[in-house]
């Protein structure tokens, strides 16, 4: 134990005057402030599952009794909105992130403690701008998540607000990603030299150098929006001689990189939880490490696959399939390293295992038809059907949304000081598994056999894979409700957790649970890699 | 948290007291500035195809003797100067890869 037990209060204890909510709202502290994101994201989460709930039952009915089409647009909308702004764009990284990174370094805090409180802030006033573009104006927004010109200049709905809201997102998104780069510079203890540091850290690296390069494009074109709307400068407007295929390039140009922003971390995660469990050091922690900077960099450059139908060019269609297939080779040097990190490994099977393998399957799933998109020739074909929802609900929801799944597993008995039942998760880990496949399987099959995706209604060969996802998505709500209760029933009455559970040996758990205020009595010296099982393995 | 400012403060004087722009400097640079904006009024009047070659390669110049002079990054350390020739760099990455599109549609 580097910290004296005791000598310092549990973070969670209230300091510095002030008690109950003010104490949380007011708070600098990076752990409580991961917790807070953490409270809001499971919140927008559950109304983005609700909704697409809704939408579910919408297709299952096939007559649309519930709710008329325009209705139907909105919600696609707003669940785009919610899950990926609010939801798997902050995701891991201002959770596990914030709460874990300065821990990781051994640092008692980000560098600019007072800038992530603001971050906090600048999410919470984007999400509620969000939620009143729904009830103001021409009401909710109906044109999809990715706001395209020329319908988002046209529509009567409420897109300007919509669209300010995902602009003051992005400063949240800035704001942490300059606090983590600054963190990891400028606070690593004494001896952590770059290739001691945890994978994690390398992944929250990759993810803030995506967050400060990319998000000020969309931030602007999301402006460029605003004053199309508001006094019709025509720069997106074919009228006006302006291009709309700019749009989706701009658009794209950060939207694509958000997709790493969305999942490096989640692999960070993923590289902390595997050799934990598998009790010896991560294979190839080098190869990870740059894999993620590489991820990083060639995923810039790719965002124009999304665009193989939009009447760019054939050249620009060339350049950008080659180059997205770049991506798929650091992206399989992660699993291949993963794999083998299990390899003749004292595997402890525990929930997080289970979940994190879990991750690795739907991902590979979803990498590999991300792999079929980006081929020319089949992406023309399964463009805007239900083979891209499908593929990209197994990119964010089987990889990130999983991934975040294990890392609460992972991490929760240090955040909380509690232990949650194993029973309980691993009796959610079933439905969530088969109800997620049932989905999101059958939208690929849908895809492929012609479903267009954001439809209102279906042609009747259609309708059997609807309804197979349909139950799916009853199955997976149960899951997730089961996965959640059992660590809300955890977090009040689960057993007191040890410091360290898992037998790992990065500093979290070399600190108490809950950690203290400070994390640290004293910064701790660094004298060996992340991964120092001891003992021919065991730590 | 606050001796890691305070050092990065102190080291950021010692570069930055190494020397600073004069006036003299400063004007050169304006006059620059002036001639390079009568250039590209100049091109403007040859048609466009020899104005938007004007705008592509003479506003580069005019914006780095802006960012090098008049917002002193001549006076920074090499690393302030790294992270803004990183980000020049995706930026030109960034074009490169659209004019794929806009120049061969």
């Amino acid at each position: 134990m580097i910290v004296a037990e005791g000598r310092q209060p549990s973070y969670l204890e209230d300091a510095g005057g002030k008690t109950g909510l003010m104490a949380w709202l007011g708070t600098t502290d990076h752990k409580r402030i991961g917790l807070m994101y953490l409270y809001a994201m499971v919140a927008f989460f559950f109304v983005g599952v609700g909704i697409g709930l809704v939408m579910r039952l919408v297709q299952l009915t096939t007559f649309q009794k519930l709710i008329s089409a325009q209705t139907y647009n909105a919600l696609f909308t707003v669940h785009g909105v919610i899950m990926i702004f609010l939801f798997v764009i902050p995701g891991l990284p201002a959770v596990f992130g914030n709460f874990f990174l300065p821990i990781l370094v051994g640092a008692k805090d980000v560098f600019f403690p007072r800038l992530n409180l603001a971050s906090w802030y600048f999410f919470m006033a984007g999400a509620i701008l969000a939620v009143l573009s729904l009830f103001t104006g021409g009401g909710a927004p109906d044109t999809g998540w990715s706001f395209y010109a020329p319908f988002s200049i046209k529509t009567g709905t409420n897109v300007t607000l919509a669209v300010f809201a995902a602009f003051v997102l992005g400063f949240s998104s800035m704001l942490t990603g300059i606090n983590f780069i600054t963190t990891i510079h400028r606070m690593r203890a004494p001896g952590m030299t770059w290739f001691r540091m945890p994978l994690f850290c390398w992944a929250a690296y990759a993810t803030s150098w995506i967050q400060i390069l990319a998000t000020p494009i969309v931030a602007i074109t999301l402006v460029l929006v605003m004053l199309e709307r508001l006094v019709g400068i025509g720069i997106f407007d074919p009228a006006k001689g302006g291009d709309p295929v700019l749009y989706q390039h701009l658009f794209w140009i950060y939207s694509h990189p958000a997709v790493y922003i969305m999942i490096l971390p989640a692999m960070g995660a993923i590289s902390e939880i595997l050799p934990t469990y598998a009790k010896r050091p991560i294979f190839g922690y080098k190869a990870i490490a740059f894999s993620s900077l590489s991820i990083a960099g060639v995923g810039s450059l790719v965002w124009a696959h999304h665009m193989f139908t939009s009447g760019m060019s054939e050249f620009a269609n060339m350049i950008f399939s080659l180059l997205t297939m770049l991506v798929a080779i650091p992206s399989a040097i992660k699993v291949f390293n993963w794999v083998s990190t299990l390899y003749k490994g004292s595997i402890d099977v525990q929930p997080a295992l289970v979940y994190a393998l879990t991750f690795i399957f739907l991902f590979c799933i979803g990498g590999l038809t991300g792999v079929m998109n980006g081929a020319l020739a089949i992406d023309v074909h399964i463009h805007d059907t239900y083979f891209i929802v499908g593929h990209f609900h197994y990119v964010m929801f089987g990889g990130t949304g999983f991934a975040f799944f294990a890392a609460l597993l992972h991490w929760f008995p240090k955040m909380f000081g509690r232990m949650y039942s194993r029973k309980a998760v691993y009796a959610a880990w079933g439905p969530l598994f088969v109800g997620f496949n049932m989905l999101y399987f059958s939208m690929l099959v849908l895809g492929m056999m012609g479903m267009p995706r954001r439809y209102y209604l279906h042609l009747p060969q259609y309708h059997f894979g609807h309804q197979v996802a349909t139950v799916g998505s009853w199955l997976l709500a149960l899951g997730l409700l089961m996965f959640f209760g059992a660590l809300l029933w955890a977090i009040f009455k689960g057993e007191k957790a040890e410091d360290n559970p898992w037998g790992g040996v990065t500093l979290e758990w070399q600190v108490p649970s809950p950690p203290p205020l400070e994390n640290f009595e004293e910064i701790p010296t660094i004298e060996h890699g992340p991964y120092h099982f001891p003992q021919g393995g065991k730590a | 948290m606050s001796e890691t400012i305070a050092r990065a403060h102190e080291s950021h004087e010692a570069e930055a007291s190494h020397g600073h722009p004069t006036y003299g400097t400063f004007i050169k640079v304006w006059v620059a500035l002036l001639l390079l904006t009568g250039a590209l009024v100049g091109l403007s009047h040859l048609g466009q195809t020899a104005a938007v070659w004007g705008l592509l390669t003479l506003t580069p110049i005019k914006a780095a003797l802006v960012f090098y002079f008049f917002m002193h990054l001549k006076y920074e350390g090499i690393l302030l100067k790294g992270v803004i020739l990183v980000t020049l760099g995706t930026l030109l990455i960034f074009f490169v890869l659209l004019f794929s599109d806009v120049a061969f549609r």
